[in-house]
């Protein structure tokens, strides 16, 4: 994502910070995070709890199932892992996001 | 009491009233009919709101006119006002003033042309209500553009044209019109108001915020967080509105004298071009050095007077070149800036003077605080230190004095 381009100077935006809307669409908040949540689909009943409880819109729903996270916007909050209702190991866990990027990373080589 | 004015040198018929300088400033409001008024009331503004909302009440404007609980308020309610895009005012004084503060400097980074008269008081403390400059010196640099009123009839002018100015797309600033508490704001004078409003709705026009949070079909964030990497360039603009205000100032001035027969410009010189001596001062305190001068021209002696209305953007260069002839200068600071030699004024003409080389003597005398008088015999005995001055060619002793201070 990252932009190539010459930032902007004091001539090229809107007098006294003035800003368009739908602007933090573009900003990412994904950078913020200490842990990561992640799917577990056998687990998984698509109850979609977490997609109405996320406040950054960061559950994507397809068809009313789950259909992943928008990990740009995601803060890592934790608050879809806490209300999946799913008995026993929930269908959403919270995982360190330098572990995650690890197992990842493992998961890439070993794929290749 | 109103009389009609046949007078052919005015463009635009006018109307002879006997006015205070918050009744003055009152009518101007009344007459450019803004959108909406936040009002809270401090000594000496408070009959200026007093007297607007009896003509809001009257049903004279069409002003939706808020009572707060506050300044800060005021000012508050004034900046949501003008960024939904109404014409927005305020006034106030001295403490009220400090109380706004914050929203002060966001009215102006926000870029929004606020209209709010400043009737000048001295900050407390100790607790004061009388005339001096502190209050409208102490926000100098918070970025609105300040005009001083000699007269009410000059506050009258100044706030008309405030609105003008403010609004200019090249400048979108908020505009102080300072007119001297007690001196100006409590006392009756004989003031020309424009006679039919129309005239003066036509001047003003119609107001068009650029980007107003009321227009669907244009959205608009205002005042959003603004970190290390954008509040360097938003302040740059800031600057670029001032210096642009720079020649509106002029341009406005210019057709509102073709208008009413009355003409401002940024400083007026006053017996100033073959002077020796000379004051420089602002407010009402300019009318005094006048009669002072027509005093000392009567006896001979080559005084003059420079009167600063705009303060900000400061016209130094204007400043130093009507200056240049003299041989010795008091600058006279109805406020202190404490800890620096000499009053604001008086600094900021000294600055401007190091760039223009200007190397004429140069004094400071603060005056006037918290409303001790001034008048004619003690600005006598400054043009007597100035004639010392100008014979040695130097300043020998204090750059800082005092006039009318028990100095004992």
């Amino acid at each position: 994502m990252a932009d190539e381009k010459k930032v902007k100077g004091w001539k090229g935006v809107m007098d006294g910070g003035l800003v368009d809307p739908g602007t933090s669409e573009v900003y990412n908040t994904g950078s913020w995070r200490t842990y990561r949540p992640v799917w577990h689909e056998d687990r998984c009943i698509h109850c979609l709890q977490c997609w109405a409880f996320c406040p950054d819109m960061s559950i994507k729903a397809e068809n009313e199932k789950f259909a992943g996270f928008d990990y740009y916007h995601c803060k890592g909050c934790g608050i879809c892992a806490k209300i999946c209702p799913v008995k026993g190991e929930k269908a959403i866990t919270m995982v360190l996001e330098s572990e995650a990027a690890a197992e990842e990373k493992k998961k890439q080589g070993g794929e290749s | 009491m109103t009389t009609a004015v046949a007078n052919e040198k005015k463009v635009v018929a006018h109307e002879v009233m006997g006015l205070t300088g918050n009744d003055a400033a009152a009518h101007a409001l009344r007459q450019v009919n803004p959108d909406v008024a936040a009002v809270f009331p401090i000594t000496p503004q408070t009959e200026l709101m007093h007297k607007f909302s009896e003509f809001v009440a009257n049903g004279q404007v069409e002003t939706l006119l808020v009572n707060v609980e506050s300044e800060h308020s005021a000012m508050s309610a004034t900046v949501g006002a003008s960024a939904a895009g109404a014409r927005a005012i305020t006034a106030t004084s001295a403490n009220g003033l400090a109380l706004m503060w914050e929203i002060v400097a966001i009215a102006s980074s926000l870029r929004l042309p606020i209209v709010m008269p400043v009737v000048n008081r001295a900050i407390s403390g100790p607790l004061n209500i009388h005339c001096d400059h502190s209050d409208s010196m102490g926000c100098r640099d918070l970025g609105w553009i300040q005009l001083y009123s000699e007269n009410s009839q000059e506050a009258y002018d100044n706030i008309i044209m405030a609105f003008r100015i403010g609004e200019n797309p090249k400048v979108k600033l908020p505009v102080m019109v300072c007119l001297d508490g007690f001196i100006l704001s409590h006392t009756m004078e004989r003031v020309e108001i424009i006679a039919d409003n129309k005239v003066v709705n036509d001047f003003t026009g119609e107001y068009k915020a650029e980007k107003g949070l009321l227009n669907p079909a244009d959205p608009v964030t205002y005042g959003p967080l603004d970190l290390t990497d954008w509040l360097f360039e938003h302040k740059r603009q800031e600057v670029e509105g001032m210096k642009n205000a720079f020649g509106v100032v002029g341009e406005v001035s210019a057709e509102y004298g073709k208008l009413t027969g009355r003409s401002y410009d940024y400083v007026e010189k006053y017996m100033l071009d073959d002077a020796e001596v000379a004051v420089v001062a602002l407010g009402s305190t300019a009318g005094t050095a006048k009669a002072t001068v027509d005093e000392l021209r009567a006896e001979g002696v080559k005084a003059g007077m420079l009167k600063i209305r705009m303060f900000r953007p400061f016209p130094g260069k204007l400043i130093c070149d009507a200056l240049a002839g003299c041989k010795a200068v008091s600058v006279m600071d109805r406020a202190f800036s404490f800890g620096l030699e000499g009053g604001p004024v008086f600094n900021e003409i000294r600055g401007a003077a190091y760039g223009a080389g200007l190397q004429v003597p140069m004094v400071s005398h603060i005056y006037g605080i918290g409303g001790r008088d001034i008048n004619t015999e003690m600005i006598r005995g400054v043009f007597g230190q100035l004639k010392e001055i100008a014979g040695a060619g130097k300043v020998d002793g204090d750059i800082e004095r005092y006039v009318g201070l028990r100095d004992y």
